[in-house]
């Protein structure tokens, strides 16, 4: 077991360290930073001042390895716009991210597994082909029309939930999130729909076919024959045998939850690194766009590693076979 | 190629994707659908009632006119107008075929770099097949939006960026279930005696290979197609993707969303509508056609 979470450990490290090259490289490539911080009229010893004290005169492969020295302890660079750390702007504004990104899970779960069940029990069955379907139209709805979508109908005609920001936040456990105050669950409401949508489908799926391929195995049928009723087989077998591709799953789209809310949070003006990152594309604020790239795949590698631990821990004989 | 036009047309497996689409009713009408759409996108430019950026033909005082006014000129804008005074069914179909045109263009050169990684690593193996295969894993342990973005950060805006941040996302997919299928058929005896005619690598896997793993390609093929335009929709939605020259229906909701509150429902509402059915038909079809090719589905 330690060895193999050694090793994972040391892939995930050549993976951070090649992302960061390719990162730095294709970066710096954008764009010439210059021409945003300086007014058209500037003069050339501005320019070389300006350029001199961003480090911008020196050949790429030092910049590089400036970059990579300051980014192992800590420091990513300053955003050229905010002028403050850029790994402090993306520390800030991450919690609420990953609130929205936590609360789409939860939903994707709990409407996701249930809907997959009934689906694949009665699989051929008006229900299977309405929930089949409606699963299809739920990964086909373009997510940023979708949110628009939620805004007119619950925001602009039905008057009911707010459509942008991220409203009142309370501290719970010494955590700051919306979940502690009401204004802030109502505005976290849409968000979260918006962003899980796509996520119901896929757990929709992934239990149907888990249900359809454990139901015919012989374990079920030795269930039936020992005269547990259908609830029991249904919650306890069938449930237990498919949860491990639907971890895996899960886990990994956590990630993926993370790198979608871009658009949520686009459409939802909701203050997190999605749409943080977007707008420091359209200015070209490199540190910025390094640094949140450098922190999501982080965040998605130490995610990996985690489901590959659990589900070595859910599912024993994996545990045996590991190195 | 003339192997793989056989196998196409001859042996049966468009045959075999077409009854299975229309051995289904809901496949059907998707199918029809989509045919519909992709005639309406080749001829948009007939079709349309105004060209939407000839600036001759719009007229700024018809601007946010709701669905079914007339203008001055006794013209019907069907769909209302836009914030500029074009129809927006005009429009849409110009941005129909923007988006249609992209995603094609990106799915069919994903799906002819990746299937032909895919089958050199499962015909090369070793090393060439773990370095491939290393470079799958890695992108597709990505979400394709992350990846997009940062490829588009690194190259900047335009159609054929926007392609190519595509074709680089999508590729791995292809790749990998190109492998897949070719590794049960590269140990078949065909290719065993192919080899023994001392037929060359590129021939055995283009023309005896490739032409037995092309069942899953067309399904992924058809996915990823529609997965294309939804990415293409969702950039240009953000801003980073396709040039606001040439706008597709992701660029056109952008457009309402900017005048969504105040009420002007349409700008966003119709060219979202016509994007969804898009992708919706594109994924019907392909989920049939998954289940068509797919035995252990069917069984």
């Amino acid at each position: 077991m330690t060895a193999f979470v050694i090793r994972r450990l040391l892939q995930a490290m050549v993976v951070l360290f090649v992302t960061s090259v390719i990162v730095f490289t294709g970066v710096y490539a954008i764009g010439d930073p210059l021409e945003i911080l300086l007014p058209a009229d500037a003069t050339m010893a501005e320019r070389a001042q300006v350029a001199r004290s961003l480090g911008l005169d020196q050949p790429l492969i030092v910049q590089y390895g400036r970059f990579l020295m300051n980014a192992l302890s800590g420091n990513l660079g300053t955003s050229f716009v905010y002028n403050r750390p850029s790994i402090s702007i993306i520390l800030d504004r991450l919690p609420a991210t990953l609130e929205l990104a936590f609360s789409a899970l939860v939903l994707a779960i709990i409407i996701g597994i249930p809907l997959g069940l009934w689906s694949g029990l009665r699989r051929g069955s008006a229900v299977d082909e309405t929930i089949m379907t409606g699963s299809i139209l739920g990964f086909s709805l373009p997510n940023f029309w979708q949110g628009m979508m939620l805004i007119m109908i619950f925001s602009v005609y039905l008057g009911w939930l707010p459509s942008t920001g991220r409203g009142q936040t309370g501290t719970i456990l010494g955590i700051e999130t919306s979940f502690a105050t009401w204004d802030g669950i109502r505005h976290l409401i849409l968000p979260a729909i918006n962003l899980s949508l796509a996520k119901i489908s896929l757990v929709i799926r992934l239990t149907r076919t888990g249900v359809q391929e454990t139901m015919p195995l012989d374990f079920i049928k030795f269930a039936r024959a020992r005269g547990l009723s259908s609830r029991r087989i249904v919650t306890v077998h069938v449930l237990k045998n498919i949860l491990i591709p639907i971890i895996t799953v899960i886990g990994v789209e956590f990630g993926s939850l993370i790198a979608f809310a871009v658009v949520t949070e686009t459409i939802f003006s909701w203050p997190g690194v999605g749409k943080l990152i977007i707008d420091s594309i359209k200015v070209l604020d490199r540190p910025v766009v390094v640094a949140y790239i450098l922190v999501v795949v982080t965040m998605f590698i130490t995610i990996n590693l985690i489901v590959d631990i659990l589900y070595s821990i859910l599912d024993p004989r994996i545990r045996s076979k590991a190195p | 190629m003339s192997a793989l036009t056989l196998r196409l047309f001859g042996n049966g497996i468009l045959a075999t994707a077409l009854n299975g689409i229309f051995g289904s009713l809901k496949a059907t009408i998707a199918f029809f659908i989509c045919i519909v759409l992709i005639l309406a996108a080749v001829f948009a430019p007939w079709l349309a009632p105004q060209n939407p950026y000839d600036l001759m033909q719009i007229d700024f005082f018809d601007a946010k006119l709701p669905p079914m006014s007339e203008s001055m000129n006794g013209m019907v804008y069907l769909l209302g107008t836009d914030t500029q005074g074009r129809d927006m069914l005009s429009a849409m179909l110009y941005g129909l075929r923007t988006s249609l045109g992209v995603g094609l263009t990106a799915g069919l050169l994903a799906l002819v770099v990746g299937s032909a990684l895919g089958l050199l690593a499962a015909y090369a193996g070793g090393r060439i097949d773990a370095l491939i295969m290393r470079v799958v894993d890695l992108m597709l342990g990505f979400p394709t939006i992350l990846i997009a973005l940062l490829i588009l950060a690194v190259l900047g805006q335009g159609t054929w960026k926007v392609i190519m941040a595509l074709v680089l996302v999508q590729w791995a997919y292809f790749a990998r279930a190109a492998r897949g299928a070719a590794l049960v058929e590269v140990n078949k005896d065909y290719v065993e005696a192919a080899r023994c005619l001392g037929l060359g690598r590129g021939r055995i896997l283009f023309s005896h290979l490739l032409p037995n793993c092309l069942p899953p390609l067309m399904v992924i093929g058809t996915i990823q197609i529609a997965s294309a335009i939804a990415t293409e929709a969702t950039l240009s939605f953000l801003g980073i993707g396709l040039p606001i020259t040439e706008p597709s229906l992701g660029l056109l909701i952008s457009n309402g969303y900017q005048v969504l509150l105040a009420g002007l429902y349409w700008i966003s509402v119709y060219p979202g509508l016509l994007l969804l059915t898009l992708v919706f038909v594109i994924n019907i079809v392909g989920d049939r056609l998954r289940e068509v090719f797919n035995p252990r589905l069917a069984a």
